[in-house]
């Protein structure tokens, strides 16, 4: 397709598809397996308690189904690889179009930027994105586009010890995420669509104490915008060129879903001229 | 101090026939099953007459002196002189058989009644003083047992009334849930008591409550992942060392102190069933049916399965009216799993503490039973021949005032 034409014919997917099937664009899968064994969000005891994944069989070609096996599933909207709505928070409750349901469908494909963290993570559990870090990566990459995926690369998903995943000690969980000031920039500066992390929250293990209180999810939300969780294979993206197909669950009244999240990549992200 | 009467024996033959379990003769009738109550208990009741006090044994449908037919089970001194005694070498029992020879005595009750029992080894020739104990058989049916009148009567230390005890020593144990309080106390006691080893389950590996550490690290301690809430994890966990496990205490156990109105929806009590109740359906499904094969595998066969409930599961204690439903229906389940493995010679001890000193019961006055208490009884109930324990002073206040009556009861607890 050339940039300047009006209005792309049919062409412009079978173009797409036949990138796709030659491999010049790559589909990465930024998913977590769906299962019991993969850690669940800690909330204190008392309190309401998201469930955690749960597979029972109906049947498995037995005398409870004669030739087929399937599963009753149980868990909570925010298990495993999940999105997060705008509803989930208090501070988007009232905005319109929140729900899993209602979003509108064209955020569910959009580019992504991915701003590596992985050296500060590795020497720092509690390792905060600031706006300085942000604007330094811009300095390299370029500014992020408005309506962008912003990801924070950790490799905390490479974590398979689930108690390193979670890394609890007597103060509480201790993972990275961004701090107040990175999201109220992100936001208010940059416009992003949402913000996805590799850990289990887009807020950082302490951010509870932080004001507010876990801001990624207050502000995000409460702009209308979204949040991913327990992403894996960021180091397989480039820091541009990306795009993510991540629709959730059309769950009525929905705070979120586990999802399957697909990411595009150009097998030639620098954009070398092609032979 | 462990008696050395009993020593650790040889490990199995692999080339020889695992034998099925055979159980003693299990024909009761309705009246004779009275004695089974107390046995259950640890208690040694006969029936004695409300019109002339005569005390009867066996048991009747009416009073052998004056006919009347107002007997009331009550409970004996025990105490009484072996009369005379005798040695089994033939019976056309399969048990017993395998069991010869085997010692009966006649024994004269302080009460003035005749009874024959299983002798205990260590009793010396007729007259001598004896205690009688009411105890639970294989089938899980009441018998009655003689033992010296002082000296170390312990029956796990006996080697054929060993039988009737479900005795820890050499034995490999599995403990569900051993990072909770009562967990890890569970898990000291039975090593204290002569466990081989010790299984101790542990999910979400994430959590570090205090004092598990330690217990980690406790020799003849091996931790295994196992999370009752997930049917996966107990089939692998089942599936890898089933067939190893002599005895299973399940400690697993979710409680939250919430009424009928104190928590909106049923997401809280759905995760009380969840542990509680179909956590222990789920165990019983994995580990059940490989123990049953295993109920007569020798000295440290397969023998025991034992059920952390709560006095709750009598009736319901609103202020923790979710929690008091969930072990309500783990008692259920738990009177399910006792009929099943009462067919193998295993046998199924339920715990009905009242509250244990732990978070949960904050708000709880004393008394309230300590974690290590819960465990000496549960170690106890194994050493004994028992299969319902009430331990502490609440539950067996709440047990006299079930028993005594369940709707007076069932008004105070609402108060």
């Amino acid at each position: 397709m050339k940039s300047n034409d009006p209005a792309p014919g049919p062409e412009i997917l079978a173009d797409f598809t036949a990138a796709l099937a030659t491999g010049a664009i790559r589909i990465i899968d930024l998913t977590q397996t769906l299962g019991p064994d993969f850690p669940s969000i800690v909330m204190p005891p008392e309190i309401g308690q998201s469930r955690a994944f749960r597979m029972e069989e109906i049947s498995r070609y037995d005398e409870r189904g004669g030739a087929w096996y399937w599963n009753n599933l149980s868990f909570g909207e925010h298990t495993g690889t999940h999105f997060d709505a705008p509803i989930h928070w208090v501070s988007g409750r009232d905005l319109p179009n929140s729900s899993t349901d209602t979003i509108p469908v064209a955020d569910f494909i959009a580019p992504a930027v991915v701003i590596d963290c992985s050296k500060e993570s590795a020497q720092d559990a509690d390792f905060l994105l600031t706006p300085d870090f942000i604007k330094a990566w811009e300095a390299v990459h370029g500014k992020i586009p408005p309506r962008c995926w912003v990801l924070m690369r950790t490799d905390w998903s490479k974590k398979s010890d689930p108690a390193a995943y979670q890394n609890f000690d007597e103060t509480g969980q201790h993972t990275p995420g961004p701090d107040p000031d990175a999201v109220r920039f992100l936001l208010n500066e940059r416009d992003v669509l949402g913000f996805g992390t590799e850990t289990i929250g887009t807020d950082a293990g302490q951010a509870a104490h932080f004001l507010p209180p876990y801001p990624c999810h207050y502000y995000m939300h409460g702009a209308g915008r979204y949040g991913l969780q327990c992403l894996t294979n960021l180091d397989l993206l480039p820091p541009t060129g990306a795009s993510l197909i991540a629709p959730p669950l059309k769950i009525q009244q929905g705070s979120g879903s586990p999802l399957r999240v697909l990411a595009l990549v150009p097998s030639n992200p620098a954009g070398a001229p092609r032979p | 101090m462990m008696s050395e009467t009993i020593k650790r024996p040889k490990r199995k033959n692999p080339i020889l026939k695992t034998r099925a379990p055979t159980l003693p003769p299990d024909r009761r009738s309705r009246i004779a099953l009275g004695l089974v109550r107390g046995a259950a208990l640890g208690n040694l009741e006969l029936q004695c007459c409300a019109a002339c006090a005569a005390v009867q044994y066996p048991p009747r449908e009416a009073c052998v002196r004056c006919l009347s037919a107002e007997l009331e089970w009550t409970v004996m001194s025990g105490r009484g002189e072996l009369v005379s005694e005798t040695t089994l070498h033939h019976s056309q029992e399969l048990f017993f058989r395998e069991r010869m020879p085997w010692r009966l005595g006649l024994v004269r009750l302080a009460e003035g009644v005749s009874l024959v029992v299983h002798l205990d080894a260590r009793c010396g020739p007729a007259p001598s003083p004896v205690i009688v104990e009411a105890v639970l058989d294989r089938a899980g049916q009441a018998a009655l047992v003689a033992k010296p009148d002082g000296g170390n009567t312990a029956l796990a230390d006996e080697p054929k009334l060993r039988n009737f005890t479900s005795d820890p020593r050499f034995r490999k144990v599995l403990v569900t849930d051993a990072k909770s309080p009562v967990g890890q106390a569970v898990v000291k006691a039975v090593l204290e008591a002569g466990a081989d080893l010790v299984w101790a389950g542990h999910c979400e590996p994430w959590k570090n409550p205090p004092g598990w550490p330690a217990i980690a690290e406790l020799p003849k301690v091996t931790l295994v992942p196992l999370d009752v809430t997930d049917t996966k994890s107990v089939n692998e966990l089942a599936a890898e060392l089933g067939f190893k496990v002599d005895i299973v205490i399940n400690t697993s156990e979710h409680h939250r102190t919430f009424g009928i109105f104190g928590r909106a929806g049923v997401e809280t009590a759905r995760a009380e069933m969840e542990t509680n109740c179909f956590g222990l359906l789920r165990l019983a499904q994995a580990f059940g049916p490989v123990m049953q094969s295993r109920g007569a595998d020798g000295e440290t066969s397969a023998v025991a399965w034992v059920n952390l409930l709560s006095i709750y599961a009598l009736s319901n204690f609103p202020q923790h009216a979710t929690y008091s439903a969930s072990m309500a229906a783990a008692l259920s389940v738990a009177q399910a799993l006792r009929a099943e493995m009462r067919t193998a010679g295993i046998r199924v001890v339920n715990i009905f503490p009242g509250p244990i000193d732990d978070e949960w019961n904050q708000l709880l006055l004393p008394p309230k039973l300590a974690p290590s208490a819960v465990a000496r009884a549960i170690v106890g109930a194994l050493k004994g021949s028992v299969e319902d324990v009430y331990p502490g002073d609440i539950a067996q206040d709440w047990l006299a005032r079930f028993r005594d009556n369940p709707k007076a009861l069932e008004r105070e607890l609402g108060r």
